[in-house]
């Protein structure tokens, strides 16, 4: 893994609407969290994004992003969840 | 780098299938406390676990919202209490006085659950073990936190005989003492052999004496997602089945070591070890009899489930070491009955008897585990049903249990709701005929030769 980083993984789910991207990202701008990779997939007709975020620049503790993060799905209709990228590297890495 | 695959899948282990991890039990040293007044022992109890554990809740929590996987228990165990308590309580009513104590401690502290009100009286009991055993009932019902487990076996020492007719009498006389709560005490109430040092799980946690002054224990979980893993590969050969369980176990115990990694590194308390058992919930979709089912037998209890859980308790180790640096604990299988939707279906159905569930323990942990029988058991075919389970473990050099719940009032037919993670439990038959010439013997069982094993 680079050094220095603080990576997190974003995952957005829920009904396709127009500028889910543009707001995730606008609010990540905003709190200097700088995005990596974004991937994005339909499954089952639901939109499903990925994005890999390091947080090493954020101007805020990881719970209150994880948090507003979360608040700001319920505005946009969506589930947003945040979560540090160890669990998935223990996960499916040996 | 992680891809959005990846992600999805651990993801949906955690929201559809029951992921989590089941306990951070933080094992606490109390054999510095010991004093020989025991106001001042229970003081220095007191201070000590509320001191050393004030942060564990806050931990645990913050834990959660970094990975976003639920901790569900947060759990202290301590040194035996009757070594604790062996220079300054003369009687069973001073050994209740530390379990209060206990209990304050746990409320202070936020957790579920305190476990080490434990003897280990494996060879034999000196006067405080057998204040503490006598003291069970009245501890278990005044306290609402407190565990309490004895060690009555071990395959060097044999079994205690007298031990095992004693904890008889006490089993029932704890559920006569919780009868409005449906003897809702002995669900607090395990008898060992082979007893752990290490252990996270309740009832049966205690801190060892040969354990550091605290350490970081973790139990994982996850038969919801082992079994909707299973459900991928029907019909499928035995390799491919085996190779399943073993992945699945792997990604499991991985989520384990890292709650335990860092809750280790948060708290400055050293890492133990990860208990790679399968615990069941009474959720639905969280059930180790369900996994059984999906293996290939139509309930619990059928033929080939006794093999099928000794395939599925030994792939889950082997995944499970390959995972963590250090494993423990009882690390197998759980078949308790009330903790388990599939387990309760399976008896309601009348495929799953006392008898094969005791077969089944022969290839897994725990043992007889939170099974309900008729109040009118006698006390001495509770004992001749413990009698049976130490001598599994003992002969088998595994750790076996013993948590019946003999409901006062209540009778074959009827069940009992013991609520939350405990679940609830058909009143199951015990088999009547007498064993008050074997268990009214005295002395102990010999321990068992170590070779020329058929």
């Amino acid at each position: 893994m680079e050094t220095g980083m603080d990576k997190a993984i974003i995952t957005v789910v829920g009904k396709d609407t127009v500028g889910i991207i543009a707001r995730v990202c606008t609010y990540l701008a905003d709190n200097g969290v700088n995005v990596l990779d974004i991937s994005q997939t339909i499954v089952s007709g639901y939109f499903n994004m990925m994005m890999i975020v390091d947080m090493s620049a954020a101007a805020k503790p990881f719970a209150d992003i994880s948090a507003e993060m979360d608040e700001l799905g319920v505005v946009i209709g969506v589930s947003i969840k945040c979560q540090r990228e160890e669990i998935f590297q223990k996960m499916h890495r040996i | 780098m992680i891809n959005i695959w990846e992600v999805n899948e651990t993801n949906e282990m955690i929201e559809k299938e029951n992921l989590d991890v089941r306990t951070i039990t933080l094992g606490i040293s109390l054999l510095d406390c010991i004093d020989s007044d025991l106001e001042r022992l229970n003081d220095r109890i007191y201070e000590k676990i509320t001191t050393i554990a004030k942060d564990l809740t806050a931990v645990g929590s913050d834990i959660e919202k970094n990975y976003c996987i639920p901790i569900v228990n947060k759990r202290i165990s301590v040194t035996p209490i009757a070594l604790i308590g062996a220079a300054a309580c003369k009687t069973p009513e001073d050994f209740v006085s530390i379990a209060q104590t206990l209990d304050r401690a746990a409320k202070q502290t936020g957790v579920n659950f305190i476990g080490g009100y434990s003897a280990l009286v494996s060879k034999g009991m000196t006067t405080a073990d057998e204040n503490l055993i006598r003291s069970i009932p009245k501890a278990l019902a005044a306290t609402e936190y407190v565990c309490s487990s004895v060690n009555v076996g071990s395959t060097k020492a044999g079994i205690n005989m007298d031990a095992v007719r004693l904890m008889g009498e006490i089993i029932k006389e704890t559920a006569e003492q919780t009868k409005e709560k449906d003897s809702f005490g002995c669900a607090k109430l395990v008898v060992f052999c082979n007893a752990p040092d290490d252990n996270p799980f309740m009832a049966g946690a205690f801190h060892g004496v040969t354990e550091a002054d605290a350490i970081i224990n973790v139990g994982v979980s996850g038969p919801g997602v082992v079994k909707t893993a299973l459900t991928k590969v029907r019909g499928e050969s035995f390799e491919v089945l085996c190779e399943t369980i073993k992945k699945t176990a792997f990604k499991i115990t991985r989520v384990g070591q890292l709650v335990a990694k860092e809750a280790s590194a948060k708290l400055g308390i050293p890492f133990g070890i990860i208990d790679l058992s399968l615990a069941p919930t009474p959720a639905i979709g969280d059930s180790v009899a369900d996994i059984l089912h999906e293996i290939g037998v139509e309930h619990a209890g059928a033929p080939g489930t006794t093999a099928a859980l000794a395939l599925l308790n030994d792939q889950v180790k082997k995944g499970g070491i390959m995972a963590s640096s250090y494993v423990g604990g009882l690390s197998g299988a759980f078949i308790p009955v009330s903790e388990d939707q599939g387990m309760i279906n399976a008896v309601e159905a009348g495929a799953l008897t006392l008898e094969k569930l005791e077969a089944m323990t022969c290839v897994c942990s725990v043992g007889l585990d939170m099974i309900a029988v008729p109040g009118k058991t006698k006390a001495s075919t509770i004992s001749g049903l413990i009698a049976d389970e130490m001598a599994i473990g003992m002969i088998n050099q595994k750790t076996t249990a013993v948590r019946l719940i003999p409901v006062i009032g209540k009778d074959v037919g009827e069940s009992v709701e013991f609520g939350g993670l405990l679940g609830h439990a058909p009143i199951m038959p015990v088999n009547s005929f007498s064993c008050d010439s074997f268990i009214n013997r005295k002395g102990r069982i010999p321990a068992p030769v170590h070779s020329f094993k058929n």
